[in-house]
């Protein structure tokens, strides 16, 4: 038997259909392992529909025994008493007062200490600095709230003894300390992108380091710069332990730092201390303040985002 | 002339005391540290021996240990491990490798920008409301373990990203120009290169979960724990038993926030003790995987 030219061969045509069909196989497999990678990418977007269904969810239920202008006007948390209030100011006080302790501690030693990284340090000092500051991030948060309690506290009463031994002030002094590796790692990546040319140019001009830094770097980085600021808010605003053992857990209108105050985080954790049964008031108001907090440090994101596309100089 | 000198001599001044400014903050930062590591440690000390991890926590300070609260983190910790490393590293290399320029990826990546600016209680209210309720977890190393998964997820993911993205196009060309599929590329280059750097992210994320409390404080776990979970490991076939998983549990930093908070002094020597033991931990793990990164720097030349 010959073979016609041209026409495989049934051993040629069967290798052939073989073949296809093992390629065929490494196709669909290829697609099939896309599909995987994707869905797990996709968790991503899972984890926040899940946090904005579950916080509405309660939310929505706590909103229809208790009225919006009840929540945001009244006065006095006291949501698991008989005569129950509902004020969150009451909370959000405690927060802010201890955020602005806080970021008074870690934007300016923040900024400082990246300009010094950034612009003066010799380069072996900055080698051994930025690992150090990031283990000083690493410090579990409960650590640092011991710290504030136990030191801190008994230090400054050694300078105003009627401090109480809760205070938002030493829980905000100790957090910012806590905050100042996000601000000043975030910020000298700033600055160091920032071209060399234009640190040239200000040498150049005959300006000094301090001034070049200052008057050239600086501005040219505030965009970097600002976002690092608006992280360091949003760290303090949602930081949880250091506050709940340091700043006690009685809720308190003041923006006094030297007194005691609980804050929406600090709130939370006492509630999830506590036995309440799911579904209760109680066990709702949590997740009402919880979309509080999430409301505000959305609106720090995106914040910090429409700052980094405002501001962002193109070299 | 004698004008001009003499404003040389201040700009200079003022270099000067900016260059003393920022040892000096850099200074605080040191002190803060060494004066938090050295409390703890002259605090604690005393407890500091073979009976304090071998023993419950007790109504007797003295007799308390840290048994239930650190096999209990040890649990949670390889429960997280094995939902985070996975999913945090197929996303990486599905953005890096696979995603197209579309609005589903731009979605995705503007969530995990997201993500990791959430406090880490929200993460915790998310978990009371989705696992311990609606899925019927309850309070267990299994819902304490995805929470913490979900909230290292942003890091491992990043990680993965930057490593992959170091790595020269050059080694992508060169696999398919010998007829490799995207996957064999990605399974035979891209993974093995970008090891090290993921790995450096996986400890770095693993040290944030080991010492986070609020979330897992907020799903509920108990305070008090004088009780071991069932052992993972059975005489009898197969061998294997997973009823850990769903077991109430404590971890180290839930016991440290219970003993800080007892007004009893020496409940507070408990606490300093489970503190030095917990940053020594996070130390440990950060320092390896600063030195993994120094390493990797220095080996690496493409």
């Amino acid at each position: 038997m010959s073979a016609v030219p041209g026409q495989p061969t049934l051993m040629q045509a069967a290798l052939r259909g073989e073949r296809l069909a093992r390629r065929r196989a490494r196709i669909v497999r290829e697609r099939l392992i896309e599909l995987i990678l994707f869905l797990a990418a996709l968790v991503s977007v899972f984890t926040t529909v899940g946090i904005v269904y579950v916080l509405v969810k309660e939310s929505v239920l706590f909103f229809e025994q208790v009225s919006i202008v009840d929540f945001l006007t009244d006065t006095q948390w006291t949501p698991l008493f008989d005569d129950a209030h509902f004020g969150i100011m009451v909370l959000l006080s405690g927060t802010l007062t201890s955020s602005a302790v806080a970021l008074s501690i870690a934007i300016p030693l923040g900024t400082i200490i990246a300009i010094y990284l950034s612009e003066f340090a010799p380069f072996k000092l900055r080698e051994v600095a930025k690992p150090f500051l990031e283990l000083l991030g690493g410090v579990p948060t409960i650590v640092y709230g011991y710290f504030a309690l136990l030191f801190v506290t008994p230090l400054l009463q050694r300078i105003y003894p009627e401090l109480p031994g809760f205070n938002l002030l030493s829980a905000g002094i100790v957090m910012g300390i806590m905050i100042i590796p996000y601000v000043s790692s975030i910020s000298e990546d700033a600055m160091r992108a920032v071209p060399m040319s234009l640190r040239e140019g200000s040498y150049a001009m005959g300006a000094t380091r301090f001034q070049t830094a200052i008057k050239v770097v600086f501005p040219a980085a505030f965009s970097g710069i600002a976002s690092a600021y608006i992280l360091g808010i949003s760290r303090a605003v949602g930081e949880t332990m250091i506050l709940a053992v340091a700043a006690g857990l009685q809720p308190n209108l003041t923006f006094n730092p030297l007194e005691p105050a609980a804050t929406i985080t600090a709130y939370i954790v006492q509630v999830a201390l506590g036995d309440l049964p799911h579904g209760s008031i109680g066990y709702q108001t949590i997740f009402a303040a919880g979309l509080t907090l999430m409301l505000f440090t959305l609106a720090c994101n995106i914040a910090g985002h429409v700052l980094r596309k405002s501001f962002r100089e193109a070299y | 002339m004698k004008d001009l000198k003499q404003q040389i001599r201040s700009r200079k001044r003022w270099d000067a005391i900016f260059a003393l400014c920022g040892l000096l903050a850099l200074m605080l930062g040191v002190l803060t540290f060494a004066a938090l590591f050295v409390d703890m440690a002259v605090d604690g000390f005393a407890r500091l021996s073979w009976d304090f991890f071998t023993s419950y926590p007790s109504r007797r300070a003295g007799q308390a240990g840290i048994l239930s609260a650190w096999v209990g983190s040890t649990l949670v910790m390889i429960t997280t491990a094995f939902f985070a490393v996975p999913l945090g590293v197929a996303a990486g290399v599905y953005l890096e490798e696979y995603a197209a320029k579309n609005w589903v990826t731009d979605v995705i990546e503007i969530n995990i920008t997201n993500l990791a600016g959430v406090p880490s209680i929200v993460y915790g209210l998310l978990a009371l409301g989705l696992f311990v309720y609606q899925f019927g977890f309850g309070q267990s190393i299994l819902s304490a373990g995805l929470t913490l998964a979900l909230l290292i997820l942003p890091v491992v993911i990043v990680a993965t990203r930057e490593a992959i993205r170091s790595i020269p196009q050059a080694i992508r060309e060169g696999s398919y120009a010998l007829g490799a599929t995207q996957w064999q590329t990605v399974r035979y280059h891209i993974l093995p290169y970008s090891l090290a750097g993921i790995l450096t992210g996986v400890i770095i994320g693993m040290a944030r979960a080991i010492g986070e409390t609020a979330p897992i404080i907020t799903i509920g776990a108990l305070t008090f724990i004088a009780f071991l979970p069932p052992s993972p490991l059975k005489a009898e076939p197969p061998f294997l038993s997973f009823e850990w998983l769903m077991s109430p549990f404590t971890v180290m930093p839930i016991q440290m926030f219970n003993w800080t908070s007892r007004p009893e002094a020496a409940f507070l020597t408990n606490a300093a003790a489970a503190g030095f033991v917990l940053v020594f931990m996070t130390l440990a793990m950060n320092g390896l995987a600063i030195w993994l990164r120094y390493r990797l720097r220095r080996n690496i030349k493409w």
